[in-house]
């Protein structure tokens, strides 16, 4: 399954291109690509700083502050790293079944946070690159190039990403920071008035991303061989998955299948993952490279998210996306889809199937329940899964007598692709810069590679004047032979 | 490769009732943008929250929105304002903060999840049939971001000086 560009036989002989930081992805990444006098590929690394600190800064805490600590980790996925150390917490307060009203508004506050995730990476950062091209005008390749180009786009993904944060904001209680979700259940239930006010919205919602996905099914029909080989390598894919084997975000046991879509395991309770996954650790990235014991680091390493997530499951349970769940298993064939353009279409999947969960928890008079906590015997460790946007979610604590956290264990969906996204990034560098002069469209082509993983290499730090781009081409001692830099103003030099 | 057609002949969408709070009944918006866990990314919220006697006073004037960053939604927000303010940290300020007037920019380009002022405007220009509201952006001097970091001295001390600017611009903003 592995490229053998992960490291050159003698990197001294090279030349390196770096692009720093890759853009349009959230956090800090870089890319490193060693080259020689021809232009042919030696080594291609992703570099990632991932959520260094995020442990520690967690120890110490008491326990109840955990779930509203953690949403600092991350500004794109504050949601996600809520629910999963609510449900880890659960077991702190000996809550092993939260109540309904309790379950159905996290549901609806997690599925809120999947429509808007996947409308922001969708409309907003990836289809500047499908729409326009990969190589197209670097000032038009954009969101604000496809408000112009392409208005009522651009416009339908803002008003999808405004209303997952809408429902975000009337179950979590405000729009950052929010409290909904705490260890045992939740500390509000939906108002009459607020479930009204979404009600309006959603029956437009689901049509929206119904077209999403016809406008995803579309590109990949016009293009192909350019879709279906993209950066395409074959890899393991792991997820949860609904007790009755169904898409299930929220909450289920653990399944992973082969590179040919067979089983290698299903039915696993996440409490016992650390059995199952262990993290490696290469001397090159700060970033840990998971892997499934059972196979061993070379043939261990997985994927996760949308595309394993939609071809992983045996159905989706509710009608629209099903049907294109369907359709998305026929086009690819008896083998599973590994593409990572494939990623976009399971993607906007997940978001219709996201929009009719919404639809039909609003729908639910569980939704506006009073019976928000359940309790039980104090534990003093517990492991929270959830399916995050960019996939498996896991959140791993222990809390002592006086309530503080004792450890804190993460490991966030970008860690699990690590491998994965520098497979692909190294298919792409085979296929499309072996041998040619390096262009800032050629690059490009790696930037979409990683972009369609949707990674989150997030710092949460905004401030201005900290993105610039700078690529350096340098000689095998280190001389700078060219460079072109982005400054934060956007200006090319 | 690309798709000229696909989109083209979709229906416009329009705004539900269920978006949210009806933006505009607010003349002046104000956008906290950052991250308290992260150092002195933690500027605007705190800048805010030390004004919070003043805007509490004049809340049906004023409406302050926090935020980690910048986002296209946030043009909804804007919509029906007469100003707009965006309060950020910024290592590349001169100390103690600037503070300048900002428009839409046709080459602002993105490099993340998060917009630039001047690209949310220019997305506002061009989705929304009236003008973007009159905008300003101060930009407060942070020196380190690091998680879990407190307010660095020189940060703090910048802080103070922005309270006393925002603070005659709060009093202005009412004449």
């Amino acid at each position: 399954m592995t490229t053998n560009l992960e490291t050159a036989a003698h990197p001294e002989a090279l030349r390196r291109v770096a692009i720093d930081p890759v853009s349009r992805v959230e956090g800090h990444g870089k890319v490193t690509i060693l080259l020689d006098e021809h232009n042919k590929v030696h080594q291609v690394r992703l570099h990632i700083v991932e959520f260094r600190g995020f442990e520690k800064f967690i120890q110490g805490r008491p326990y109840w502050e955990v779930p509203v600590m953690v949403q600092r980790l991350c500004g794109i996925c504050p949601v996600s790293h809520q629910l999963a150390a609510s449900k880890a917490l659960d077991a702190i307060v000996g809550a092993k079944h939260v109540t309904p009203t309790a379950e159905k508004n996290r549901r609806l506050m997690h599925y809120g946070q999947i429509l808007q995730s996947h409308a922001l990476h969708f409309f907003h950062l990836c289809s500047p690159d499908l729409l326009f091209g990969f190589d197209s005008d670097v000032a038009k390749r954009n969101i604000v190039g496809i408000a112009e180009q392409h208005p009522e786009t651009a416009k339908r993904g803002i008003l999808l990403r405004k209303f997952g944060q809408e429902v975000i904001r009337h179950t979590a209680g405000k729009r950052i920071h929010g409290t909904g979700a705490v260890p045992g259940g939740v500390n509000k239930s939906l108002t009459i008035a607020e479930r009204d006010l979404l009600l309006k919205d959603i029956y437009q919602m689901v049509s929206w991303s119904r077209d999403a996905v016809h406008l995803v099914k579309q590109l990949h029909h016009q293009h192909p061989e350019l879709y279906n080989s993209f950066g395409a390598f074959r890899a393991n894919f792991m997820s949860l998955v609904g007790f009755d084997g169904s898409l299930d975000l929220y909450h289920g046991r653990l399944r992973a299948r082969d590179e040919n879509g067979n089983l290698l395991f299903d039915g696993v309770d996440y409490q016992d993952y650390s059995q199952l996954i262990a993290e490696e650790v290469k001397n090159w990235s700060y970033m840990k490279f998971p892997y499934l014991k059972s196979l061993g680091t070379e043939k261990g390493w997985y994927r996760v998210g949308p595309l394993s997530r939609v071809q992983n499951c045996d159905f989706i349970s509710t009608p629209l996306a099903e049907i294109e769940r369907r359709e998305f298993v026929a086009y690819s064939g008896v083998m599973p889809m590994h593409a990572p353009l494939g990623y976009h279409w399971a993607r906007m999947i997940e978001m219709l199937h996201a929009a009719e969960m919404i639809k039909d928890l609003l729908h639910d008079d569980d939704i506006l329940g009073s019976d928000l906590m359940a309790t039980g015997e104090r534990g003093f460790e517990g492991v929270g899964v959830i399916e995050a946007p960019r996939g498996t979610l896991i959140h791993h604590y222990r809390v002592d007598e006086q309530d503080l956290v004792t450890m804190c264990n993460l490991i966030v969906s970008t860690t699990h692709n690590n491998q994965a996204m520098n497979e692909a990034v190294r298919r792409v560098a085979q296929q499309y810069l072996h041998g040619h002069e390096i262009t800032e469209g050629l690059l490009n082509h790696i930037e979409v590679a990683i972009r369609a993983f949707d990674p989150c290499l997030s710092c949460a730090t905004h401030a201005l004047g900290k993105m610039p781009l700078q690529i350096e081409v340098l000689d095998a001692a280190g001389i700078n032979l060219s460079s072109l830099s982005r400054t934060s103003e956007g200006v090319l030099s | 490769m690309p798709c000229s057609t696909i989109c083209a002949d979709s229906p416009r969408p329009q705004l539900g009732e269920g978006q949210g709070e009806r933006a505009g009944e607010r003349e002046v918006l104000i956008f906290a943008i950052g991250n308290e866990s992260r150092g002195d990314d933690a500027l605007a919220p705190l800048l805010l929250r030390s004004l919070e006697t003043e805007l509490t006073a004049r809340a049906s004037q004023f409406e302050c929105l926090e935020e980690f960053q910048l986002q296209i939604e946030h043009i909804m927000d804007m919509q029906g304002r007469a100003a707009v303010l965006f309060v950020d940290a910024g290592m590349d300020t001169p100390a103690p903060f600037d503070f300048y007037r900002v428009q839409a920019d046709d080459s602002a380009m993105l490099y993340s999840h998060a917009l630039t002022p001047a690209a949310l405007l220019k997305v506002y220009a061009q989705c929304e049939p009236t003008p973007p509201p009159e905008a300003f952006v101060l930009c407060i001097r942070g020196e380190s971001f690091e998680l879990g970091e407190s307010l660095s001295v020189p940060a703090t001390e910048n802080l103070v000086a922005a309270q006393v600017f925002l603070k005659s611009w709060l009093q202005n903003m009412r004449s």
